[in-house]
């Protein structure tokens, strides 16, 4: 990962824009641009958040990284290389992928869908196997019991555990997760973001996380990256995302509630 | 004397018709389920075709039968007397319910499933055919089954022009006033179609089991 290390970033958007129906912006200049002008480097082994109300162009921008959408105009590197230069396909198997519907194959077996990605990549059938094992222990799920079942017969958070299972089975070093945990009652919402951090610590993974939930932006992030309307508008270190002065960072942290009011540091008192 | 017995007294030739209908059906069939299922995955793929091949089968559809197997007879290549113009007729005819069977089957595959195949880097040879076909795959056979039944009915027209098949009789019967004639062509004929709908469908059931 040299390129990387140069670059001092693994992922970087430089000035993307993207219109919904391709082609130059020139063409239809009155077209809503759902990403505009966005700038955003993403460091190795960190985990950014992209946080935003719904259309505000979280997932775009996520489909930009792994090139399900390419850019109007503008370029989004991965690895110091832009993805519209990458063969597709080789870039996609270096970025696990989880979005909020899961997307099991629902005719395969967890154990085929977590093995997807490494039987594609050529490995031999035993190898996979006990890659199956290892990635189905990593989640939580005991591999003799859940292995040979379909998808439809586990819960939503199993189904979201094998999902991320499946993300990480041919050990990627970069993550795209969209609202993984979105679907998800709130406690098992919260079991599987306090896990996913502990795990997110050990594997040491590059992660871009799209949610709408400041409390699991403020809890997963190591910076925070604000989005409204396509643009973006802030990035602050997790840690100091409530100061934020910009005022739709402010909306965010007014809509943690009164019920927060220890988490929350008045911001309004706080404008200089 | 009734429709029974003269099945019975004239066995060899029944028996000789409904193969020839047979064949007829299955030679369509095997021309149209590959064109058909193509047709429709080129669909899923590509937004103007739609419109195009969409409006021309059904413009087929709207066709009476009868003035189809008309029409083709001056067609050169294709045309002429006989059961080669009885297949072409055939297989447009089944072409409709394959297509947009195909079409809608893997359409209604859940998007969030085909775009995580994408996602992960299949190509779009490996998500059509381990994930889309595989799912779409009750949709299309339904389709299949729904061709082939209509095929059996409609092929006794072929012998109109000279194609055979159990139309023979229902022609013959009609031309001599003779209800038992008739149903000496129509009763082998409705058997088959039970019969292509019943073991199609355990296929169906069969290929899709989870």
């Amino acid at each position: 990962m040299e390129t990387a290390a140069e670059h001092g970033s693994v992922i970087e958007c430089r000035g993307v824009w993207y219109h919904a129906d391709g082609g130059p912006p020139r063409a239809q200049p009155q077209r809503r641009a759902l990403v505009s002008d966005l700038s955003l480097q993403v460091q190795g082994g960190e985990t950014l958040i992209l946080l935003g109300r719904s259309g505000s162009g979280k997932t775009t921008t996520l489909k930009l990284i792994n090139r399900l959408l390419e850019p109007t105009s503008g370029e989004v590197l991965v690895e110091g290389r832009r993805t519209t230069d990458w063969d597709p396909i080789c870039l996609r198997r270096r970025i696990g992928y989880v979005i909020q519907e899961v997307g099991l194959f629902p005719h395969f077996t967890i154990a085929r869908n977590v093995g997807l990605v490494p039987s594609l990549e050529g490995w031999e059938a035993p190898r996979v196997q006990a890659r199956v094992q290892e990635m189905l222990r990593l989640v939580g799920l005991d591999p003799g019991q859940f292995a040979p079942r379909r998808p439809h017969e586990l819960s939503g958070g199993q189904r979201q555990r094998v999902g991320v299972a499946r993300a990480l089975a041919a050990d990627p070093p970069i993550l795209l997760m969209d609202e993984p945990f979105g679907a998800l009652d709130p406690v098992t919402r919260a079991e599987l973001q306090q896990e996913f951090r502990q795990l997110a610590a050990r594997l040491g993974k590059t992660i871009v996380f799209v949610t709408h939930d400041v409390r699991e932006a403020l809890l997963l992030g190591t910076r925070i990256a604000l989005l409204a309307g396509g643009k973006l508008v802030a990035v602050h270190p997790a840690k100091e995302f409530l100061r934020g002065p910009e005022a739709e960072v402010k909306e965010f942290v007014r809509a943690l509630g009164a019920g927060d009011a220890a988490l929350d540091p008045k911001p309004e008192t706080e404008n200089p | 004397m009734n429709a029974f017995d003269f099945l019975i007294r004239n066995r060899a030739e029944v028996l000789q018709l409904t193969l020839e209908h047979l064949l007829l059906v299955a030679r369509a069939m095997v021309l149209a389920i590959p064109l058909g299922v193509l047709l429709g995955i080129a669909l899923t793929r590509h937004k103007a075709l739609r419109q195009w091949i969409l409006g021309a089968a059904n413009v087929i559809q709207t066709v009476p039968s009868l003035a189809l197997f008309g029409f083709l007879i001056p067609v050169p290549l294709i045309g002429g007397i006989g059961d080669r113009t009885a297949i072409v007729a055939l297989t447009l005819y089944a072409l409709l319910p394959i297509i947009r069977n195909t079409f809608a089957g893997i359409a209604g595959v859940d998007r969030a499933v085909a775009e995580a195949a994408r996602g992960m880097g299949m190509t779009e040879g490996q998500v059509l055919r381990q994930v889309e076909i595989p799912l779409a795959l009750g949709v299309i056979l339904a389709g299949i089954r729904v061709a082939t039944v209509i095929s059996v009915g409609v092929a006794t027209i072929a012998a109109a022009i000279g194609a055979g098949g159990l139309g023979m009789y229902i022609f013959r019967g009609v031309a001599m006033v003779n209800n038992q004639v008739i149903l000496a062509g129509a009763i082998p004929a409705a058997i088959l179609a039970v019969l292509a709908d019943v073991s199609l469908g355990w296929a169906e059931r069969r290929l899709t089991a989870r």
